[in-house]
């Protein structure tokens, strides 16, 4: 069994412009955000971004690295609109496939299940059907035991990745991740649906470690569909990674009000480490 | 002991989850929250709540069980839920917006978008907040249809109109819905200090109003004492409704700004 430990620059290193990326975690929530920040220094570029959308999605955008997003939302939670992914869409920075949460879910599914799509309800009467003209509609070839009536449904596509990005609490060498909050969120599918996925977490531990004192449904992910583990402490940050940390709300509020270049240059100019520094010295300036 | 504005739009909130049995009561927002827990309380002591994360939840916090995104989405396909959601904008017909402001290829204003507004409103009933009544929000046409309304319902066949139901609309205002003929929006009730006329004109598409609108029922003595002494003893409801006659007073106090106003002075 194979050793996958990696550094984020490895998982960069491994990546392509053009490809398309999922990355999960869910608005401002257990983000991969050390690995967003890798991918944020090297030069790719071009992406279709897969994402339940939170800061990952907003500095991507912001950064001018996403061509196309596929999304339901982008939020960061406390702060309901994502101020840099809101200035890039009003900008026409990037196109926009908006599907419905669930929808999303399905085409991850779908992806996971090898198949090219799934029927859903969802979509049907909403604009979701306008803005997305590619979106077909498949009709049940069973008619309801009642009415008779073979009901039509959107038949939502795979949304099969390249490679998914995804933050866990604890994961083995061999890519077995465990997620100790309350919320899975989709990181099992973002994984299942990707040709590779890369995973960081707040520790590495022993494979025996994980069950210690946690219950095995907390072993989220199965290393036969992660390709690369990076050990990344605080590697959410500024988002949450319950219970290891909750989301840095002064810092986040300070990204929301900060223009992107102004953050960038003072927080995304070095390596992960110079960046949790960087968030240190803010920190302790702001206490001051 | 009399009740202020956002207390009835507490219970008109509440109202909504009656005789809704054993499901999953969604409510978003402070004031529709507070409505939920009140009908936990009280009328529909069967609802489910959940603490806004990933667990089921009593109301005294106990939790009862998990619900993570993943079982959310299925409690909202398999309907075992009600929704009370927000809206940017909202028509006659009940379509709801959410995402963008002006054209969606290029919008004026981006907003949180779609989330699940679709999937919620085929798939369960689904009630809106709008805590500022206005002509901004009641429009004649959203930009970018989320929530879907009874005439693009239709419109998309039997598999949309299923399971499809818009059951009502409260605001700071009045409580609405669509119980007419062709399913156009109309006045249920008024707040008590408002009246038809003050609803019609804030709202931009001409309102069912019918002859005789009663007023939001009052809350019972045990409600009013569990809004403020259980349910939001800190008064957070005022921030998001704040209370028209208070407001006035406030007004009208020499140093908080705006002079006069309608029975500004009295104290």
């Amino acid at each position: 069994m194979s050793d996958k430990t990696m550094s984020a620059r490895d998982v960069v290193g491994r990546l392509e412009s053009g490809m398309t990326l999922g990355i999960g975690g869910w608005g401002s929530r257990r983000k991969p955000m050390a690995l967003v920040r890798a991918l944020l220094r090297s030069e790719i570029t071009d992406l279709t971004v897969v994402a339940y959308g939170g800061p990952d999605v907003g500095l991507l955008a912001a950064a001018g690295r996403i061509r196309s997003l596929v999304t339901a939302f982008a939020t960061l939670d406390s702060i309901p609109l994502e101020p840099h992914y809101r200035a890039a869409r009003e900008r026409g920075a990037f196109e926009l496939t908006e599907v419905d949460e669930a929808m999303f879910m399905w085409g991850l599914h779908a992806a996971a299940n090898r198949l090219p799509f799934l029927p859903v309800r969802a979509g049907l009467g909403s604009d979701v059907m306008r803005v997305n003209p590619g979106l077909r509609t498949v009709t049940s070839p069973y008619p309801d035991a009642a009415t008779g009536v073979r009901e039509e449904l959107v038949a939502m596509p795979a949304l099969r990745l390249d490679a998914a990005l995804v933050h866990m609490n604890r994961a083995d060498r061999l890519g077995n991740g465990q997620y100790l909050g309350p919320d899975p969120y989709f990181d099992d599918l973002f994984c299942e649906a990707a040709d590779t996925a890369y995973v960081s977490c707040e520790r590495i531990v022993d494979t025996a470690e994980l069950t210690k004192e946690a219950a095995p449904q907390t072993l989220l992910l199965q290393r036969s569909s992660v390709t690369g583990v990076v050990e990344a402490p605080n590697g959410a940050h500024f988002t949450s990674c319950v219970p290891d940390y909750g989301r840095d709300e002064a810092f986040q509020q300070m990204y929301a009000a900060t223009p992107y270049a102004a953050f960038a240059e003072r927080f995304l100019g070095g390596d992960e480490p110079a960046y949790q520094s960087a968030v240190q010295a803010w920190r302790k300036e702001r206490d001051q | 002991m009399s009740a202020g504005r956002a207390e009835y739009c507490v219970i008109a909130c509440a109202e909504a989850w009656r005789d809704d049995g054993e499901v999953l009561a969604s409510p978003m927002g402070l004031i529709p929250s507070i409505g939920a827990r009140l009908a936990r309380h009280t009328f529909s002591p069967d609802l489910l709540l959940t603490d806004g994360e990933a667990l089921l939840v009593g109301p005294d916090g106990t939790p009862e069980g998990w619900l993570p995104y993943r079982r959310h989405l299925t409690a909202v396909t398999g309907g075992r839920r009600h929704v009370m959601m927000g809206a940017s904008q909202i028509d006659r017909f009940g379509n709801q917006n959410i995402s963008c402001v002006g054209d969606w290829s290029r919008p004026r204003r981006q907003l949180l978008g779609v989330r699940g507004a679709p999937v919620n409103t085929l798939n369960n009933p689904t009630s809106y907040w709008i805590p500022k009544h206005s002509p901004r929000v009641f429009v004649e046409r959203v930009d970018m249809v989320c929530g879907v309304g009874y005439d693009r319902a239709a419109a998309a066949g039997p598999s949309a109109t299923r399971f499809h139901r818009l059951p009502r609309v409260v605001t700071d205002l009045a409580v609405l819905d669509f119980a007419t003929p062709d399913h156009a929006m109309r006045l249920v009730s008024v707040h008590p200090g408002v009246t038809a006329e003050q609803v019609g004109e804030a709202t931009g598409f001409e309102l069912v109003i019918p002859d005789e609108v009663p007023f939001t029922r009052e809350p019972t003595a045990r409600e009013l004492e569990l809004i403020r002494t259980v349910l939001d003893p800190k008064g957070l409801r005022n921030r998001e409704v704040p209370d028209p006659e208070r407001a006035a007073r406030d007004r009208g106090t020499p140093g908080r700004g705006v002079p006069g106003g309608p029975g500004g002075g009295g104290r």
